[in-house]
């Protein structure tokens, strides 16, 4: 190859590799909740075209990976049967007829998975898009503006026994009991007292569950006297000043959980309520502004022009209320309870220690020199990373995507490294932010111009001929074969 | 040498290798990375270990099987690799290889689908062959850049995080010191092995170094069942599967970018993992039905002709510049190797790297990268 050519590298992005946009819509919005509906018909009414998007019902398998919302193994199987589900979910949420009725294009069972626009380091998009999928294939859809209603997921808590059926979260059960009728728990015992866990309370009651009691870490319940006063009339007893040490149970999960009081509750579903956190996955992925707000649950969304939130997605209600420091009392407390070998990270079985450690997986040796490594020696370097401490543990690698690890990992480093949680930087998140089997991303429909683009890596001809073969008649062979029109 | 101070200016794997070598000759390494080791390119690959291609190729089979070892850290290093032909012309182009491969006395095998199937039991009944290369592999990128940075630390080296070298002072044609926002490092020598801010960094020096970058992306899946060779390449894309069992592949059109003083800004995917997605399920499709369950991206800067640029300076001259324009993983324990021979004695002991000069590129067009179009989309 000549130094100095003129031409076009035909293995770059270009125009025709793009993939086309299946369609185009003023406002997308994702999340079929009460704020995304409202934000549908806000968006309709004002003359926009809308597509509202919802992902559940949410598949069985998802759902068994406890993708989004922390399920614990606790559906009926009713949810493995998509179109009574899909009937169910539709009838649970009446503004949804309100939205049609009004214009609005509506898809449930659909995920949106990424969301993808020029910036820094990426200018080739033709326009800004989401990546949709349901149950049969993914697509890309183009927007003039995203409101993003993915509400709040589950903040997960490990203790001895956490990793078994029956152990979920508040958000998981609520959904479950109230829109897709599919629990499959009987008697409930509730970790927390603020109002998630009053709340999860009252709907379980409500819905014709037992409620074996709640369990609050601090000296009194947290939530609001009324909803505390509505338990108590209920004969519901609150715990206070104690966690849970241990959950013991048998093949089909949970059967008792034991208090750091000695005490031992019966149940088969132990709820975690002590929080929930903004579903910000697809703003991260984009790379979008976010701030930590402990009043608000998290990272919250700061919000742009063209891409907005709201409901729970763009925060938790403020009332004055730190839930960072009171998950933090919460993590604290369950690991100085736990031994290390508790498991942090369900999908890899990383333990407290190995976390703590900077550990590798059990598949790898641990020679003297790794042993003697620990977050202590890793933060003579710098401050924790989670993204790094991933890395090397696996913590959050795994299926669920961090979605039950990524929380306490975060507190777990704060308090390991003598920190406040906001030093701890976000792990980050990444596209498809749901699990997506690979047939179902792939574009089966892609441009030719693709396929005539595509190559291993640069495709820059003299990148990989055999030394020896250099000034050879073998190294135009190599182009001959290999590189044939790849630069025109 | 032993006893003076190197100072190496990034924390990749190519720099991070190089400091491992000097400290194992007895040199006072010290490496300046301006966030965490590894979290560019270095951090961001396939992990293949295969490159025959290079000069260095020798000594990096020599070095991967004993890495383990000699870093006292796990690599994940596995052995051997296999690429698998899914259309005509792609079978046609890998038994060329693969002849190539037997004529150069690399150890070869052509095989039948029943062959690739007994080796990869993901791959389906839709590909035509394979070749098995019975040398090369592959390892965990990430694992093995911190191996690196922890037995460089083992040694009496210095890793200094969060450092963005702002420039150099000089004296008598040498660089005497490397100076971040908050320090001053005095040295006797000097390696530049910072990716894509190499020439941002030399032009401070006044030393044109030509390089371009770009974006590359892969994608993971959840684990899938263990297979006997997790090496497998083919149908164009490039990856492994790791020792945990997940599919990491990338491969398809790059995109150039301009990279500035501070370096990536950020590092987005885009919806090429689609395309990734559905060429991976060609060619493993019994792995099709597996989730995808993240997609990255990373900036990679490439050479005129994409070979690496390990030199030693004339001016100043007590400076190594290491570029492995977008292959340095798989060749880093040799290229450490490279870099300390020319620091500590002016000359590579073990390879003919003279094609690696950067004097190679003297009568380079000033526009070279607009003349052949590895520019960013205007």
């Amino acid at each position: 190859m000549e130094l100095n050519f003129t031409g076009t590298d035909v293995c770059a992005v270009s125009t025709d590799t793009r993939s086309a946009v299946e369609a185009r819509y003023d406002v997308v919005v994702v999340g079929a909740g009460p704020s995304g509906v409202a934000a549908a018909i806000e968006a309709k009414g004002a003359g926009a075209s809308v597509l509202l998007i919802d992902e559940n019902p949410v598949s069985g398998a998802l759902m068994g990976n406890d993708v989004p919302l922390y399920f614990g193994g606790r559906m009926t199987a009713a949810t493995q049967h998509s179109e009574r589900m899909l009937e169910t979910v539709f009838m649970s949420m009446p503004a949804l007829e309100e939205a049609l009725e009004a214009g609005v294009e509506l898809l449930l069972g659909t995920t949106a998975w990424g969301v993808y626009r020029n910036g820094p380091g990426m200018q080739s998009l033709p326009e800004q898009v989401v990546g949709l999928a349901d149950a049969e294939r993914s697509w890309l859809v183009g927007f003039g503006r995203i409101v993003l209603a993915t509400g709040a997921r589950d903040l997960a808590l490990a203790f001895p026994g956490w990793n078994q059926p029956g152990v979920m979260g508040a958000g998981a059960l609520q959904m479950l009991l109230t829109r897709y009728d599919a629990f499959a728990g009987h008697r409930v015992l509730i970790l927390g007292s603020h109002d998630l866990a009053l709340e999860t309370a009252l709907i379980a009651i409500g819905n014709g569950l037992q409620v074996a009691g709640l369990v609050e870490v601090r000296a009194a319940p947290q939530g609001s006297a009324d909803l505390v006063a509505k338990l108590a009339a209920a004969g519901i007893a609150i715990h206070c000043g104690a966690a849970i040490s241990s959950a013991s149970g048998g093949i089909d999960g949970i059967e008792a959980a034991v208090l750091t009081t000695g005490e031992t509750i019966a149940c088969d579903t132990i709820c975690v309520a002590v929080g929930l956190i903004p579903s910000i996955e697809l703003v991260d992925a984009m790379h979008g502004p976010r701030e930590l707000d402990g009043n608000r649950g998290g990272y919250v969304p700061r919000g742009e022009e063209l891409v907005s939130a709201v409901g729970l997605c763009a925060g938790l209600a403020d009332s004055g209320f730190d839930h960072i420091a009171y998950r933090m009392d919460w993590v604290r407390a369950l690991a100085e309870v736990s031994a290390p070998d508790t498991i942090i990270c369900q999908c890899e079985d990383v333990t407290r220690a190995d976390l703590i450690g900077v550990q590798p997986p059990n598949y790898l040796t641990r020679p003297p020199a790794m042993c003697a490594r620990s977050l202590e020696t890793l933060l003579d370097d710098g401050p924790a990373n989670p993204d790094q401490i991933k890395r090397l543990t696996r913590a959050g690698m795994g299926v669920c995507q961090g979605r039950r690890c990524r929380d306490q990992v975060a507190m777990l480093l704060a308090i390991e490294s003598g920190q406040p949680f906001g030093t701890i930087p976000l792990a980050s998140h990444r596209a498809p932010v749901r699990p997506l089997p690979m047939k179902i991303l792939a574009d089966w429909q892609e441009p030719a111009e693709m396929e005539a683009a595509w190559d291993v890596w640069f495709g820059i001809p003299t990148q990989w001929v055999p030394v020896e073969d250099i000034g050879t008649p073998h190294e135009d062979e190599h182009r001959a074969m290999l590189y044939t029109g790849m630069y025109e | 040498m032993s006893g003076s101070e190197v100072v190496i200016v990034g924390g990749g794997v190519t720099g991070l290798s190089a400091g491992w070598w000097l400290a194992r000759s007895g040199v006072k390494v010290t490496v300046l990375d301006k966030f965490i080791v590894g979290w560019e390119a270095s951090g961001r690959n396939g992990g293949g270990a295969s490159h025959y291609s290079s000069p260095l190729f020798d000594e990096e089979q020599r070095l991967w099987p004993q890495m383990d070892e000699l870093l006292g850290y796990p690599t994940e290093h596995q052995k051997g690799r296999i690429l698998i032909a899914m259309t005509e012309r792609q079978w046609e182009q890998y038994r060329f290889v693969a002849a190539r491969h037997q004529r150069l006395g690399h150890p070869v095998e052509v095989l039948d689908v029943k062959q690739v199937q007994e080796a990869v039991p993901l791959a389906g009944d839709n590909c035509l062959g394979g070749v098995h290369y019975k040398f090369g592999g592959h390892a965990n990128p990430q694992r093995s850049v911190q191996a690196y940075a922890w037995a460089l630390q083992d040694l009496g080296g210095r890793i200094v995080q969060h450092s963005p070298v702002t420039g150099f002072e000089t004296a008598g044609g040498k660089v005497t010191a490397v100076k971040t926002a908050s320090a001053t490092y005095g040295c006797d020598a000097v390696v530049v092995a910072a990716g894509p801010q190499i020439p941002q960094l030399m032009k401070q020096l006044g030393v044109t170094i030509p390089l371009a970058a770009a974006r590359a992306e892969m994608i993971i899946t959840e684990p899938a069942p263990m297979m006997p060779l997790g090496g497998v390449d083919g149908h164009k894309l490039y990856g492994r599967q790791t020792m945990r069992g997940n599919l990491a592949y990338g491969g398809g059109p790059h995109e150039w970018i301009d990279v500035d003083e501070a370096g990536p800004a950020a590092r987005p995917s885009t919806p090429l993992a689609r395309n990734l997605a559905r060429r991976l399920a060609e060619l493993l499709p019994k792995a099709a039905h597996l989730n995808v369950i993240r997609s990255w991206a990373g900036v990679i800067e490439n050479s005129p002709d994409g070979r690496p640029i390990i030199d030693r300076l004339t001016s100043p001259d007590n400076v190594v510049v290491a570029s492995m324009s977008s292959v340095g993983f798989g060749l880093s324990p040799a290229s450490g190797h490279a870099i300390r021979d020319l620091v500590m004695d002016g000359k590579c002991s073990f390879a003919d790297i003279d094609i690696l000069k950067l004097s190679r590129f003297a009568g380079l067009a000033d526009d070279w990268r607009e003349q052949r179009g590895w520019m960013p989309i205007a």
